[in-house]
């Protein structure tokens, strides 16, 4: 006896639950599979940041999509999963970076977003806490940030009172294609049967797209954050560094109980197979030496805790989202290399469009799969100047 | 002086000034910031989340209650970080007007 | 050429451990938070304090004087590091800061005598201010002459609650009741365990005959129901259930509580270290051999920080402990002093049960508690909140309730709210203690100030 429905989604965190979700109110079956719990991993250990800016151009029309549903998070879930449309502003040291800010801005204005950029006596007037040596900041008012131990858990549970089907503890090991659609197994012999499958699985969705004949080179890494005690509530923008040196790329957002989230620079070791990853200490006291160089003010503050997970990147750090290029019915959507947060509604809402109706208007044809399919090797590392929020 | 904490033993040790909430208040050489703090007055903080005065709870640096605020709008644990004259303590939130950040 | 050893911590087990290594040669790294040694039954008092050893530790006046006297004696063989917190460890080396100083120190083999604190089952009203653990209402005697208000309650169960009241009565504190939830039939019935140390029962009843003269009320077979006070002034009384059913108010401006101690074990968590559901003890606890080895090549764990069974058994862990690293490092073998230890240890690890079974942690007021009782201090999360998640979000395991309640994730890390929260999502849940698992730990182990990043740090990092 197996279980049945029009969608199987196999991995419950950000993408999946949201897919999920979207797929009920277009009120088609879904069974979500999820090995954890909902929300476990990368989806609950980033930083938070709900931003469209800095995005590659391609994935704004989705990351707009996506602000929308986090605007309306808390009627569309019937709770709060703590988005603050505080706004993002990004800041840099270096001048070139600055006049890369301008561009981007002329750029993402095409793209439905809107961005300020700021140097000088203006900058440091409507950001008086920075840092002397911020050459310029680039402000984007409506993006802000959410908890993301809460987000993926709460569309899940939305996705649930919907309709979803949300088998928690069921790890999937198997998806064969067979008349009429799919048969996926899970490590304890369950059967679940759709017509169509969607692989949101993060880290591990690459067990299931080599299965199904599409490798692709997903890397495991591990965000490197840290919180510091609550403090008064001052920093109502979100604020990272921009720039192409790994170790000044940092970025915090203060939430209303007053304690402020830290993040950025090179990540740490994470493993796919144990599930484990760490904060590396050496890590952790360079990261606070850029912060305290961004904003000064800091450096009385305590950190109480450091955390990592397992995030995953692509060699040129956009995801895989889109239909297999092997197998019809099948779609995948991972790799968000550090940045599937604020993006993730806008990628579940797309998908179940397009697994609804068979299309989408968004253009996802450079997230495709296909892109790795050329040989085995050398997809040149881009060096990405902001590889988080 | 009275506060929470009463000085059973070692009495009579040489005193020095210190401030809490810009009061002048007398501290012993050898308190512990808390017991300089607690032996003036009934509370070293507010709580961030709403449910009042607080005044510490293991004293031995374990429980992270007793952080307090200076005046400089630095970050002290009181019950490890020994009383120094001079020290300069704020235990009301409501008083910490340009206490922190520092721009 | 010599192995590293670091000793992390200065109170019985680690200075015992660290003597073990002096006299076989080897010149150990000791690491301690504090300003001076001793940890916390024997924390020294600060200089130009004028107690005598016998008014600060009474009984144990010889084992303090001792302990002190030897630590002293290895100063000039070992390289002392206090005032000085451990905050993360690596494989091979720790991750020291002291003030906004930071540095690494490699090791071959590290000894962790991290000690213990106060366990804490919450009630109604233990956040008010005045309110103070047991230990905390010791230290704050012994070690700074006060009492932490003029009229004290104490409150709990366990011998620390009748040796701290006994002490504060000593002192010429004020002690308004000892409220101990623990009757006197549990502890007859403990009698044979608690007999593996006699000199503890004599000792009892000396501390017992210091409260009745001083005519302290002492109730026994209590239920707590508040700590009743006003958020603006703290603690006013203490009101308690009596055995009889009726209700007893004691007025007081304090409230020591506190129930035995748990080891803190962050540290055997950042080295590495596997954990084990003790079912006698109902907590998690390090696993480590009998002579302290843990799971973990080169990691030692000794004293109350491994498994809480006093300061005389700390001692002995911690000796044994450094025996086990001279054997394991080829340097010297003793094993008849390492046998005479360890069966010393049984006596000590036959005591603490009967100690658990004569003042029983109260597990079962974890349900009982009203949904409108803080659980977690340092976020202000009340046990309603704790059931919520449990309910509404099916969070039944301790770290992802903690996500979805916060319960824990506030400055002390969980250190004083995770075992009762743990009961608390247990009896909602209706799931056993252990399914509930135990939270992770992470660094740093106590708050970093983000004043230890320098310009250096800037630079050097890749």
């Amino acid at each position: 006896m197996s279980e049945r429905a029009d969608v199987i989604v196999i991995g419950g965190g950000i993408v999946g639950t949201t897919t999920a979700f979207f797929l009920r109110r277009r009120q088609r079956s879904v069974i979500l599979l999820e090995r954890g719990l909902t929300g476990q991993q990368a989806s609950g250990v980033n930083f938070g940041g709900v931003r469209r800016q800095g995005r590659a151009l391609q994935q704004l029309a989705m990351s707009n999509r996506a602000l929308e549903t986090w605007r309306r998070s808390r009627d569309l879930l019937g709770e709060d999963v703590e988005f603050m449309p505080s706004g993002h502003t990004r800041v840099c040291y270096h001048a070139h970076d600055a006049e890369y800010f301008h561009r981007y801005a002329a750029d993402a204005r095409d793209h439905g977003l809107d961005l300020e950029v700021l140097d000088g006596a203006a900058m440091f007037r409507r950001y008086p806490h920075l840092g002397r040596e911020v050459l310029a900041a680039s402000v984007s008012p409506f993006d802000g940030h959410a908890n993301p131990r809460l987000a993926a858990p709460a569309f899940g549970r939305a996705a649930s009172r919907l309709g979803a089907r949300v088998v928690e503890n069921t790890e999937v090991v198997r998806v064969d294609k067979e008349a009429g659609g799919f048969r996926v197994e899970s490590a304890t012999g369950g059967i679940y049967r759709a017509e169509q499958v969607l692989i949101c699985a993060g880290a591990w969705a690459n067990t299931l797209s080599t299965q199904a004949g599409e490798p692709v080179p997903l890397v495991a890494r591990g965000p490197q954050m840290a919180v510091t005690e609550p403090v008064p509530y001052v920093f109502s923008t979100s604020m990272g560094v921009y720039t192409s040196i790994k170790k000044e790329s940092v970025y915090y957002r203060q939430v209303a109980r007053g304690n402020i989230v830290l993040g950025g620079g090179p990540p740490g070791p994470a493993d796919p197979v144990t599930r484990r990853a760490s904060v590396l200490p050496e890590n952790t006291v360079a990261q606070l030496a850029q912060f305290v160089r961004m904003v000064p003010a800091m450096r009385p503050l305590q950190v109480i805790r450091v955390w990592s997970g397992v995030e995953s990147y692509l060699p040129d750090s956009e995801p895989i989202i889109g239909p297999s290029s092997k197998v019809d019915g099948l779609f995948y959507a991972f790799g968000f290399s550090g940045s599937g947060f604020q993006i993730g509604p806008g990628v579940g809402e797309t998908l179940a469009e397009l697994l609804d109706t068979g299309s989408t208007p968004i253009d996802l044809s450079s997230f495709s799969i296909r892109r790795f399919q050329r040989t085995s090797s050398t997809q040149a590392e881009s060096v990405t100047s902001e590889t988080s929020p | 002086m009275s506060g929470r904490f009463v000085r059973v033993a070692e009495k009579g040790r040489r005193t020095f000034a210190i401030h809490i909430d810009g009061q002048r208040a007398l501290a012993a050489e050898g308190d512990t910031l808390m017991v300089a703090l607690l032996t003036s007055q009934d509370a070293l903080r507010d709580s961030e989340f709403g449910d009042g005065r607080r005044a510490g709870f293991c004293v031995m640096g374990a429980c992270q209650d007793c952080w307090v605020w200076t005046a400089d709008g630095e970050r002290v644990r009181a019950c490890t970080t020994p009383a120094v004259e001079g020290m300069s303590i704020v235990t009301r939130l409501a008083d910490r007007e340009g206490l922190w950040p520092r721009l | 050429m010599a192995a590293t050893v670091i000793v992390i911590g200065a109170g019985p087990a680690g200075v015992r451990a660290a003597q073990a290594l002096v006299e076989a040669g080897l010149r150990p790294v000791v690491i301690d938070e504090g300003r001076r040694d001793g940890g916390q039954i024997y924390r020294r008092q600060p200089e130009g304090f004028t107690r005598t050893y016998e008014a600060l530790y009474g009984t144990e006046a010889e084992r303090a004087r001792s302990l002190h006297r030897d630590f002293d004696a290895l100063r000039a063989n070992i390289d002392y590091v206090p005032d000085t917190l451990v905050w993360n460890i690596e494989p091979n080396a720790v991750h020291v800061v002291s003030g906004t100083h930071h540095r690494k120190m490699v090791f071959d083999a590290l000894i962790i005598c991290s000690g213990a604190t106060d366990r804490l089952m919450p009630v109604p009203g233990w956040h008010h201010a005045g309110t103070y653990s047991l230990g905390g209402a010791q230290v704050a005697l012994k070690s700074q002459g006060c009492a932490i208000g003029s009229r004290v309650a104490m409150m709990g169960t366990g011998p620390l609650l009748y040796l701290v009241a006994a002490q504060y009565v000593k002192a010429g504190a004020t002690v308004s009741a000892v409220l101990d939830t623990s009757t006197f039939a549990q502890r007859v019935r403990a009698l044979p365990q608690l007999l593996a140390i006699p000199s503890t029962l004599t000792k009892g009843i000396a501390l017992m005959r210091v409260l009745k003269d001083a005519r302290v009320p002492v109730h026994r077979g209590v239920t707590p129901v508040a700590i009743e006070g006003t958020p603006e002034n703290g603690v006013q009384n203490v009101r308690v259930k009596q055995a009889n059913g009726a209700t007893l108010h004691v007025s007081c401006d304090a409230v020591a509580l506190g129930y035995h101690l748990r080891p803190e074990t962050q540290l055997a968590d950042l080295a590495g270290c596997e954990f084990r559901f003790d079912h006698a003890l109902q907590q998690w606890l390090p696993i480590a051999d009998e002579d302290g080895r843990s799971n973990v090549k080169g990691v030692y764990l000794a004293g109350d920080g491994a498994r809480v069974r006093g300061a005389d058994a700390a001692e002995r862990a911690g000796r044994l402990a450094a025996l086990a690293v001279l054997t394991d490092t080829g340097v010297t073998r003793n094993e008849d002093e390492a046998n005479r230890l360890r069966l010393q240890l049984q006596r000590f690890t036959r005591f603490a049960a009967g100690l658990r079974a004569a003042f029983p942690w109260p597990a079962q007021f974890a349900a009982a508690l009203p949904d409108d009782t803080i659980v977690c201090r340092c976020e202000a999360i009340t046990a309603g909140e704790l059931r919520r998640v449990v309910n509404e979000m099916g969070a039944k395991e301790a770290n992802r309730a903690k996500a979805f309640s916060r319960v824990g994730m506030g400055r002390c890390q969980g250190r004083f709210c995770a075992h009762a929260g743990a009961e608390v999502i247990a009896a909602e849940a209706r799931v056993p203690l252990e399914a509930v698992g135990r939270l992770r730990g992470q660094a740093p182990v106590k708050p970093l100030p983000m004043a230890i990043a320098t310009q250096a740090d800037m630079e050097t990092s890749e």
